[in-house]
């Protein structure tokens, strides 16, 4: 064990982390738009592998990385249109609906890739790194965190872009008015249905993101089922952010960091078996959810659909 | 003085729901820095009025001018452009933001709240009306009394011109709601018309200016400013009282029971029951019904009638304080206990407690039986015994249903009444509380529910009739108690004379 900590495996550590990091920190930032207005997303696993296949699809189909970002989160939104057309249109039960969609986009997602690539198994090129001037030429750090591809650090710059958001835009007071009393929000001139509908857009567009940077980024493939919970993580982190994006970069940057730690345990040959390893996550998840769980705030009219007059 | 043409009026408006005329061709009209109070009982249509000028329903029928235009309200956006403002009984703010986001709430997505500016501009609003209030200051760790003068500053911030406060003093403390009345007057000086929903009658004559009164749907009177100077408290609470609660078609109304003898035995007591653990403390009650007497219990809703009807029907845990049946205590047994001992309680939910919706007609029938035989052996269920039941119960009870086997929630409103009184008032009933009996239903089955009661009655069993509907209990009852705020303020024979001491006591006159 004395040879583990080389350089060379803290920054690969340091890098895994980045890289299992970004997935979950645009999985919760999308799932806190929509829990902010009131929209419990159960559905962000599935706009998430949609976001993957698409994200692949695009860029194999193309062979332009970004074009295939922008496939990413258009798959992410078209799931996303169909949470907002049956739970906030309709008013149907946001969780059963929810559960459908990760269901139907794991099927979907699953037959599409067994028609196009079961025999083709393509691979992507790999997205260019854009070292940041200075920064990168720090030792272990610049290599690992500094040097890394241009989606990365617009994933991270989303935070404070939330921030300021949330913050100081009416878009920030309107989603919180639709989550907390949204007949408050009807009263004063703005129609719930439209803020809920931007919002459940918007969780499609960055789960989708985040699926693309899956595939794109981290795989260079696509796999079915290759979110393998990391939407269902992004709920968690989002319901423990009490609304704060910093608290949702926090959060990401943990479970992130047990996600890369799994990986690394087994490259180190730590003799346990994998499928414990791969428990480990999880297992943050429900720590984290019994430690901090009880003091999670969530929006009053979280979960329920709004019918204008009903009170 | 010239007379300015009303800011809003009302022409024939109509609104229908399925089954009722909510409002049924209103005229009315309200004018510039006058207070306009509509006063009537729960379902006499005013909420239904107030939600047609905030723009949250449109009328079937009849004109709404604003300024002599008519003019659709077609969303409460159009409502607040015109300078229609409504302040609700329970708070619009949003709890988790600040007063001052509240007011900014609203208007291009990316423009930032200003919250500075609205801060500001909501401190000097509030002192022009002198409403003492701290913009900065999170909703939700305020009192709702605060909550509502906040929302009057930023109706008024948005250029109101037109309040309505729906029933906006009904979950006020006694402070909070004088308050609330004061600023009304202020606000009237300043130009703006109040339209003020309430069904305190001291509140109306205090606070108002123009006084209408609502009555199942139809505007049944009022008084107009010059005559409401005129008259004193006394003589206007007089004047409401007899608009509300009506001495109309006094040849139909039919002659009330005679009294029960003085020698009829007591069947249900109720000795100085208190219930602390509700949103509405009852205390002090007690009652005494004798064999075959009717007793009727007037107020105004949510003045406790429905605590208490739980608190004997052992649905909701009791204080201090016995219950007798029969001689003998009953406050220790739980609800099936009580049934057993042959009280039975004929609830106003009738969806929501009296059945299961989704649960057969027969099972319905004998929902406080389940497990009991003949109808269950040893657990098992005997369809026979069950469906022969439900049969013989549906043709006595005249229930109107399909089949037994039709889930309850299908039908209406009138048969599952039907349903509930087949239930309650078969086998060895004592003694019988019947909670806002014909709330809520069309003629017929008013009348046959009413018949249904004094069959109990005639039967020897104790009756007990919560009813915010005053005629209802003079065709009824044998006597009369009128609750309000939790306590029994007085009992009065069913005579002549019962209608004018019953409304003094609800209007707090005689107290």
């Amino acid at each position: 064990m004395s040879g583990l900590f080389t350089d060379a495996f803290i920054i690969a550590l340091l890098a895994g982390v980045v890289a299992a990091t970004v997935p979950l920190l645009l999985a919760g930032l999308g799932e806190q738009i929509s829990e902010k207005a009131g929209v419990l997303n159960i559905g962000i696993e599935g706009m998430m592998l949609m976001g993957a296949y698409g994200g692949f699809y695009v860029a194999w189909a193309s062979g332009n990385l970004w074009l295939g970002f922008l496939g990413g989160g258009i798959g992410g939104m078209v799931v996303g249109a169909l949470m907002a057309l049956f739970c906030v249109r309709m008013g149907l039960n946001q969780i059963v609906v929810g559960i459908a969609l990760t269901l139907g986009a794991e099927g979907v997602t699953a037959l599409l890739h067994y028609e196009q690539f079961s025999r083709l198994y393509p691979r992507l090129s790999v997205m260019a790194p854009l070292p940041i001037p200075g920064l990168s030429q720090i030792p272990i750090v610049g290599p690992a965190l500094f040097t890394r591809e241009p989606v990365v650090y617009l994933a991270f710059a989303l935070v404070p872009l939330f921030v300021w958001l949330f913050r100081r835009t009416q878009l920030g007071l309107m989603l919180q008015a639709a989550g907390d009393k949204p007949a408050a929000l009807d009263t004063a001139g703005v129609s719930v249905l439209k803020i809920r509908t931007i919002a459940v857009l918007a969780t499609g567009l960055l789960v989708g993101f985040g699926g693309a940077f899956l595939s794109i980024v981290a795989a260079g493939v696509f796999v079915p089922f290759m979110t393998h919970g990391n939407g269902f993580i992004g709920i968690v982190l989002a319901m423990l952010a009490r609304g704060r994006p910093t608290w949702v970069m926090g959060g990401a940057l943990v479970f992130g960091t047990c996600l890369s730690a799994t990986t690394a345990l087994q490259v180190a040959g730590v003799d346990v078996p994998t499928d414990i390893i791969q428990m480990l996550p999880f297992v943050a998840v429900m720590a984290v959810l019994l430690v901090a769980g009880r003091k999670a705030r969530l929006p009053a009219a979280l979960g329920a659909a709004y019918v204008r007059g009903e009170r | 003085m010239a007379d300015p043409a009303p800011i809003i009026r009302l022409r024939g408006v109509t609104k229908r729901y399925p089954g009722i005329v909510a409002n049924d061709s209103i005229d009315m009209e309200f004018r510039q820095g006058e207070v306009h109070v509509l006063l009537g009982e729960n379902g006499a249509g005013k909420s239904t009025l107030v939600s047609m000028l905030a723009g949250l329903q449109q009328p079937d029928e009849g004109v709404i001018e604003v300024e002599g235009v008519p003019t659709a309200l077609s969303s409460p956006e159009r409502a607040l452009e015109l300078g229609i403002s409504t302040v609700f009984q329970h708070s619009m703010l949003v709890p988790t933001l600040t007063l001052a986001e509240n007011a900014a709430l609203g208007g291009r997505w990316w423009r930032n709240p200003d919250r500075r500016g609205h801060e500001a501009r909501m401190a000097e609003t509030a002192a022009r009306i002198g409403v003492v209030l701290t913009p900065s200051a999170l909703t939700g760790s305020l009192s709702l009394g605060e909550r509502q003068q906040a929302e009057i500053v930023r109706a008024l911030m948005r250029g109101a011109r037109f309040l309505i406060l729906d029933e906006a003093t009904a979950m006020l403390t006694p402070h909070d709601a004088a308050g609330l009345g004061q600023l009304m007057r202020r606000l009237a000086s300043e130009g703006v018309a109040v339209v003020f929903i309430t069904h305190k009658l001291n509140e109306a004559i205090e606070y108002g200016d123009r006084v209408s009164v609502l009555r199942l749907g139809r505007k049944v009177g009022g008084i107009a400013p010059e005559e409401m100077r005129a008259l004193t408290p006394r003589a206007a609470t007089e004047r409401i009282v007899h608009l509300m609660f009506g001495a109309q078609d006094a040849a139909v109304a039919a002659v009330a029971p005679p009294p029960v003898g003085a020698d009829a035995p007591v069947v249900l007591e109720c000795l100085a029951l208190h219930v602390a653990d509700a949103t509405v403390p009852v205390s002090a009650i007690n009652l005494t019904v004798a064999a075959a007497e009717i007793l009727g219990i007037a107020g105004i809703d949510g003045n406790g009638q429905k605590e208490l009807a739980e608190a004997i029907a052992g649905q909701r845990p009791i204080s201090s304080g016995r219950i007798r049946l029969d001689g003998a205590f009953i406050d220790g047994l739980d609800v099936g206990g009580r049934r057993r001992a042959g009280l039975r309680y004929v609830t106003d939910d009738r969806l929501g407690e009296g059945t299961v919706g989704g649960f057969p007609v027969s099972i319905n029938l004998l929902l406080k039986q389940i497990g009991d035989p003949p109808f269950w052996q040893g657990g098992i269920e005997r369809p026979a015994k069950i469906d022969e039941n439900a049969r013989a119960l549906v043709k006595a009870f005249d229930i109107r249903t399909p089949s037994i086997h039709t889930p309850a929630g299908k039908l209406s409103g009138g048969n599952i009444q039907k349903l509930l009184l087949a239930r309650e008032l078969t086998g060895s009933a004592r003694a019988v509380i019947f909670a806002k009996p014909t709330y809520g239903l069309d003629l017929q089955n008013i009348a046959a529910t009413r018949r249904r009661i004094r069959e109990a009655a005639g039967r020897g069993c104790a009756a007990i009739v919560i009813s915010t509907e005053l005629d209802e209990l003079l065709e009824l009852a044998h006597r009369i108690a009128v609750m309000s705020q939790g306590r029994i303020v007085g009992v009065v024979p069913n005579d002549a004379d019962a209608r004018r001491r019953i409304g003094e006591l609800m209007s707090g006159v005689a107290a």
